[in-house]
């Protein structure tokens, strides 16, 4: 990594356990700030997994256990007495099946935002339409905000449901294949989106497709069977990898 | 030698008739069943119904006190289980992953949803008439809520459980705490299947004789108060269905017609709001 790109989250010694099965073995890595970065890996190879300790999700699920130390600004992430709520706020996350709430395409964004901070109707109003305009659906939307988010076609959701993780203005955004349940348009669309919204957040995207890395992602790490094999600047992972492992990998030879 | 398309052919053909078959021999008796109590029960249904009170042998009369009992106590019983129902089965959906005592609970609820209903009414007899010595609206009621609340706690369950947990986690990650999520995405997001088992269960309970004959009894007369002995529509009917006067037969007929189509009205209302929700989602 160069030296001008600071890291924003540095991961330690990570290990991950699904009850005894160890999923993630002493991961070592630095994501840098405003860039993107993208896990890729063939499935089961724990990038999902490596994704979901930097918001805690796996805490919904007593079996799942994380050891090491995922540092953000100063604070161990995996600390116990890391207040979750407000580590969520920081650290925003999209899913790959769009999920929008049962409720209209306002309160979807504004559900998160009532969350942290008590608005008057007035910046509520401009914050929704902020957050909308930053994942580029307020045009599609501006005349339907009191209709369910339900309405929306697939790819208009996930948008939304980007919109709704950046509404609370998060540091940090993670995002779980958000585009394999699209079509390439909407694809497209949102591969565009992430280019943008690098410039005020950090991003780390999970990716099953490994042209969408090469296309919207800084740097990559290459995954394999809970290993962290390789990682570095995008374009030298996919053009000159240091392991056989990642090339093989990228050039279709396996996985 | 027939060729595998051809017997798939007659396969099918002879499945599709078999369904047929047994769907028409189902309708038919439901038909006839609708068609008997349209039949006896139309003439019966005049206005004097839902104006007069059960008449004593040989004179006219409506069947005002009951129809008025019945919806009393289906109503308050439905409040009571209602509330408690959801409660339980958001327990058991959301919270009930670990420990024993969701587990039984569940074992123990599924018991109580096969519970034969006399069993219930004697239970209420037991443990709430006996002590009040007498019978009343109430001890009806309570007999009725105990039907509901095993209804309502599997429906709400099995609805949330189909809620992808997807949109839990989506909500966990906005950094939501767990009784947001719950009141806000996934409870609201199995709304329409918690409704229609409400819906259900009132019209489980608006047709129950058994549990109202040892706990409400029934009442000749007009009577509001909850802790008297109170009229209702299937008691009325097992009574004037039973007895040698044809006054009492019609009206008993009238009772069962209009049961039977607040029941279908329920049903069909509660199978729209679902379509209607799940072409939605």
């Amino acid at each position: 990594m160069n030296a001008e790109n600071k890291p924003r989250v540095v991961v330690k010694d990570l290990n991950f356990f699904y009850g005894k099965y160890r999923a993630l073995k002493d991961i070592n890595l630095d994501i840098a700030d405003k860039k993107v970065t993208a896990f890729i890996g063939p499935s089961g190879c724990g990038k999902s997994t490596l994704l979901r300790t930097f918001n805690r999700m796996y805490q919904l699920y007593p079996q799942q256990t994380a050891t090491g130390s995922i540092m953000l600004d100063g604070d161990n992430i995996l600390d116990k007495h890391q207040d979750l709520n407000k580590l969520r706020a920081k650290v925003g996350m999209v899913f790959q099946k769009p999920t929008p709430f049962p409720m209209s395409i306002y309160d979807n964004i504004a559900f998160g935002v009532k969350l942290y901070q008590n608005l008057s109707k007035n910046d509520m109003d401009e914050r929704v339409e902020w957050a909308l305009k930053k994942a580029a659906l307020w045009g599609e939307v501006k005349d339907k905000l009191k209709q369910s988010g339900m309405g929306l076609s697939g790819g208009q959701q996930q948008r939304l449901c980007i919109a709704r993780a950046i509404a609370v203005k998060p540091e940090v955004l993670l995002l779980d294949e958000p585009t394999s349940a699209l079509d390439p348009i909407s694809t497209a669309h949102i591969e565009k989106l992430i280019d943008e919204l690098k410039e005020d957040f950090t991003i780390v995207i999970v990716t099953h497709n490994m042209q969408q890395a090469a296309r919207v992602s800084d740097f990559t790490a290459y995954m394999y069977l809970g290993d962290l094999i390789e990682f570095g600047d995008t374009s030298t992972v996919f053009t000159n990898p240091k392991r056989k492992e990642t090339e093989d990998y990228i050039t279709g030879r396996f996985g | 030698m027939i060729d595998l398309y051809t017997r798939r052919r007659i396969a099918n053909a002879t499945g599709l008739s078999i369904a047929v078959l047994a769907m028409g021999f189902g309708l038919f008796w439901l038909c006839w069943i609708l068609w008997t109590l349209l039949d006896h029960g139309l003439p019966a249904l005049t206005g004097k119904v839902f104006t007069q009170m059960t008449p004593p042998p040989g004179s006219t009369g409506g069947l005002w006190n009951a129809i008025f009992g019945s919806l009393m106590m289906t109503v308050v019983g439905t409040l009571i289980g209602t509330p408690i129902g959801i409660l339980a089965g958001t327990y058991l959906a959301e919270f009930g992953h670990r420990g024993w005592l969701a587990p039984v609970t569940r074992f123990i609820n599924d018991i109580l949803l096969s519970a034969p209903s006399i069993v219930i009414g004697l239970f209420v007899y037991e443990v709430y008439v006996v002590h009040v010595k007498h019978f009343s609206g109430w001890a009806g009621t309570i007999a009725l809520a105990i039907i509901v609340i095993p209804i309502v706690i599997r429906t709400t369950e099995n609805m949330l459980r189909l809620v992808p947990s997807t949109l839990r986690e989506a909500a966990a990650a906005l950094g939501a705490p767990q009784w947001k999520i719950i009141n806000f995405v996934t409870l609201r997001a199995a709304r329409a299947g918690i409704i229609t088992g409400i819906m259900l269960a009132i019209a489980r309970i608006s047709g129950e004789t058994a549990p109202l004959l040892f706990t409400a009894l029934n009442n000749q007369f007009w009577s509001d108060n909850m802790n008297q002995p109170m009229a209702n529509l299937p008691v009325v009917i097992f009574q004037f269905a039973m007895s040698p006067y044809t006054d009492w037969q019609n009206l008993a007929w009238a009772g069962a017609l209009l049961i039977t189509f607040s029941v279908l009205t329920l049903n069909i209302l509660a199978r729209v709001l679902f379509r209607q929700s799940a072409s939605t989602h």
